[in-house]
């Protein structure tokens, strides 16, 4: 019942979500078809603005953007206008107008999916041992050592490491391209440069997480029941450690599916991270509020199965 | 870790290698030949659509192309351009006399909304079509007297007519397609196409793949089969694929990293020449007290333009004190404001020039009212933040000029960074004090920079008007007589960049761009930076690997 009633709530937040994206790039000063020249006539700017309705008012061009326009035809009658939303039609991207948004989706999504979806695995699998390791060894040179690490991938930004990695990688040892999309070798710097952040978080999570799960009382209940120490630390106090990391990974993997800009842009990587940033500098009004719905819909859909997994990583949590 | 790797496998497919590879800048916001603005954009429609003329790949102006000749009337008002018979689209359906008749039309209607169709003003009845003035068609001056022979009459003489035919904008489209699938007529597969190349796959921010026509009529000296454009924003990673030897050709200055420009023009694969573009900052005359000349001269007399291509934008640029860059069509630009400095040899006459022009900017400033700045209000300069690429030239041009008005003038200029798009609608709703200007020409001539200050101008944004321009402007448009005509002009831009001065000119602009020499060849220097792709060829003899990497890789910065 929770979350069918999650669910439900899901369409109308959706909705205000992408609502007040619709309303927020109209709002910012210029317009997609504003140019360092002028056009020819203002004839060319009307037929413009007329051609993807912007000489419409506001609320006309959000009826238009729905679905729920209805127009006038020649004939008296009234026709509801063609695409909008309810028909899953999303419109031409103002900005590139030979593509629709979904079109560009549909070819940049896979792959920032695909990297994304690496890179969170590669967070989580520097992330967590680090961590663990770290928690374990609380206090000693291991933990500081560990820590350290994490502190440093956590702290210095992608538009450095993957530079970094691409001049020491790439340029020098040539074991990798230095950008491009296509095979697997294509994807090791980025999944990496974009991992390696993340796993630094994780890391951290990691270790607060055991560090808590260590000194609360089943744990103590376990040890003195005399399950062995890598028992306690793997069945009892690793699924309760884990508790952080599973709440960030909803948001962590939604910014990560939905692409990088960052590291799209150092790799020359076709995904669809450059369009979430440059849409919104161009006033590519259809493309902004596409995007905004991908993202809003994943970061909804992810945070309901974080809920969800907690429910099964930690029996005193129960969703009634 | 291993798991995430032995994920990245599928979803990976690869097409083999194109020929030529060009990194070819920001993703094309459309290639339909009549309404790009973009020059990736207009990189590839060039490649894939031609008109009745093309650009020569060493000169960049138009030399035959879809017309194998033509001839002009007596008057120079009349074309006569005669069409090769073997003309065709890619599918092989033939090209006539009416498919330019009307493709030209179709450019034209403000129903098409092409950014371009100024083009037109020079046809006979275009600028009432263009404007919206009437719409039938039928009277812009093009008909086509037989299919293979298509008259064109013109307003004024138009010496550069041929150079325009080669235009985008005037590029021959397939009428079928374009009926059928309207706006989104590029899409069709196949696409009908009357250029070089033809569309093989178009994947957006990724690249453009373009594959030889065989029907073109000069098919025989298109050198490369498979060319890929790539398309991105970042001149970083252009610069690395092109020292791995993935990317053959960097063909514009905007892919190459700007903060790495001094030290990659020394490199013998780079390669920097005059471009007809000019960095300039325009006033608001019709804010107080740039409405005053006195005021505007003094400001223009004071800035350093030296400093500025030596200091800050480091690639050859030359400081310029006039709009137009000398060259164009045989245009000598007049001397503008801080002429005398521009003109000396050695640091000591350039410093004693520049001393003199600081005392008769200060003299200028006393006259109209302000002796030392004092009672000079605050303003600001805006410029379009980040700009200039990883240098921000544009903010440090900024700062250079702000510390020159200071010293020189006691006057007080606040930077004003604003973003692209804010940058772009405060400067036509003329919400600015003093603002960065830049102009690229789009052909040979000094009127593609003079028209832009015309009263009536689009791309004026300084609120100034003068029908003296105005006169001189229109009166060389109507003399056949080339040196009387460029006389006029001069005439004209002096008034612009002298007398008047709401704008004040910086520096003139160089192209860049890399590629080896000795495994390429066809690639050009000229004024408007035209590199037909098809005119491209691998070296005979040369290298078979890319020798990019040989001499220095710089470190890549972010």
């Amino acid at each position: 019942m929770y979350f069918l009633r999650r669910l439900l709530f899901l369409l109308p937040l959706t909705l205000l979500i992408i609502t007040l994206a619709f309303f927020l790039v109209r709002i910012a000063p210029g317009g997609p078809f504003d140019r360092e020249r002028s056009p020819a006539s203002p004839a060319v700017e009307r037929a413009l603005a007329e051609r993807y309705h912007l000489n419409e008012s506001l609320l006309s061009q959000y009826l238009r953007f729905l679905g729920l326009k209805w127009e006038r035809q020649p004939d008296g009658s009234w026709k509801r206008a063609s695409g909008g939303l309810i028909t899953g039609d999303l419109g031409l991207s103002l900005k590139y107008r030979n593509h629709s948004v979904s079109d560009i989706i549909r070819q940049g999504l896979p792959v920032s999916l695909a990297l994304g979806g690496t890179a969170f695995l590669f967070a989580l699998g520097f992330g967590i041992p680090m961590g663990f390791y770290t928690a374990v060894r609380r206090g000693q040179t291991g933990d500081w050592m560990g820590s350290l690490v994490a502190l440093v991938v956590l702290c210095v930004p992608g538009f450095v490491i993957g530079p970094v990695l691409i001049l020491l990688l790439a340029l020098k040892a040539g074991w990798f391209p230095v950008g491009l999309w296509g095979t697997a070798s294509h994807g090791v710097l980025p999944m990496a440069t974009l991992g390696l952040y993340f796993g630094g978080r994780v890391a951290r999570l990691t270790r607060e997480g055991m560090g808590q799960a260590l000194q609360s009382e089943f744990v103590r209940t376990a040890q003195a029941k005399g399950v062995s120490a890598a028992g306690v630390l793997l069945r009892h106090a690793l699924p309760l450690g884990l508790m952080p990391v599973v709440s960030y990974s909803g948001p962590m993997l939604a910014d990560l599916l939905t692409g990088s800009f960052v590291v799209e842009n150092i790799f020359q990587i076709p995904g669809i991270g450059v369009f979430m940033v440059n849409s919104s500098l161009s006033r590519d009004y259809t493309m902004v509020v596409g995007l905004v719905l991908l993202y809003a819909l994943l970061l909804l859909l992810l945070n309901l199965g974080v809920d969800l997994a907690y429910s099964l990583l930690d029996p005193r949590v129960r969703h009634e | 870790m291993l798991v995430a790797l032995l994920l990245l496998a599928p979803g990976c497919s690869r097409a083999p290698r194109a020929d030529l590879v060009i990194y070819n800048g920001p993703e094309a916001e459309t290639i339909d030949p009549h309404v790009l603005t973009g020059q990736p954009d207009g990189r590839i429609a060039g490649a894939l659509f031609e008109g009745l003329t093309r650009f020569d790949p060493h000169t960049g102006r138009g030399v035959p192309g879809l017309a194998h000749s033509w001839e002009i009337s007596s008057d120079g008002l009349r074309y006569t351009f005669h069409l090769r018979t073997n003309a065709a689209f890619s599918t092989g359906k033939p090209i006539r006399a009416d498919d330019f008749v009307w493709s030209w039309r179709r450019a034209a209607d403000p129903v098409t909304a092409a950014d371009y169709s100024g083009f037109f003003f020079y046809v006979k009845g275009g600028q009432a079509i263009a404007t919206g003035a009437t719409n039938r068609l039928e009277e812009l001056g093009i008909r086509a007297v037989d299919p293979w022979t298509v008259e064109v009459t013109l307003v004024n003489p138009t010496p550069f007519f041929p150079d325009l035919c080669a235009m985008r904008i005037m590029a021959v489209i397939p009428r079928a397609t374009v009926e059928q699938f309207g706006d989104q007529w590029v899409r069709a597969d196949p696409l009908p196409c009357s250029g070089p190349y033809q569309l093989e796959s178009w994947r957006p921010n990724d690249r453009v793949r373009l594959k030889a026509n065989p029907h073109y009529w000069d098919a025989s000296s298109v050198g490369c089969a498979r060319v890929d454009l790539l398309s991105g924003d970042s001149p970083t990673a252009a610069l690395n694929l092109y020292l791995t030897g993935d990317v053959d050709f960097l063909i514009d200055k905007v892919v190459i990293p700007s903060e790495l420009g001094d030290v990659l023009v020394r490199r013998p694969d780079f390669h920097s020449y005059a471009y007809l573009g000019t960095y300039f900052f325009r006033f608001n005359v019709t804010r107080k007290p740039f409405d005053d000349a006195r005021v505007r001269r003094a400001i223009g007399l004071v800035v350093d333009r030296r400093r500025i291509v030596e200091r800050i934008t480091r690639m050859g640029e030359q400081p310029a004190s006039a709009l137009t860059p000398p060259g164009a069509g045989g245009y000598t630009p007049p001397e503008g404001l801080g002429h005398r400095a521009l003109r000396a040899t050695n640091a000591a006459d350039y410093a004693a020039a520049m001393r003199a022009a600081v005392l008769e900017a200060q003299r200028l400033l006393a006259e109209a009212g302000y002796p030392e700045g004092k009672g000079f209000p605050p303003f600001s300069y805006m410029f379009n933040a980040g700009g200039g690429g990883g240098a921000r030239q544009h903010e440090n041009i900024g700062v250079e000029m702000q510390s020159g008005l200071r010293e020189h003038l006691g006057l007080h200029m606040e930077l004003r960074p604003v973003e692209w798009k804010t940058y772009l609608s405060e400067l036509s709703q003329l919400n600015f004090d003093l603002a960065r200007g830049s102009w690229i020409g789009d052909y040979q001539d000094p009127t593609t920079f003079l028209d832009c200050f015309l009263s009536a101008s689009g791309n004026n944004r300084t609120g100034w008007r003068s029908t003296r321009y105005d006169t001189l402007l229109s009166d060389a448009a109507a003399e056949p007589e080339s040196q009387k005509r460029m006389e006029l002009l001069r005439e004209a831009e002096a008034i612009l960049t002298k007398e008047e001065a709401p704008i004040v000119a910086i520096y003139t602009y160089v192209g860049l761009f890399a590629y080896d020499p000795d495994r390429w060849e066809g690639i050009y220097k000229n004024l408007t930076g035209e590199h037909p792709i098809w005119a491209i060829r691998r070296r005979e003899g040369g290298p078979t690997r890319s020798r990019n990497t040989a001499e220095i890789a710089p470190a890549p910065a972010p």
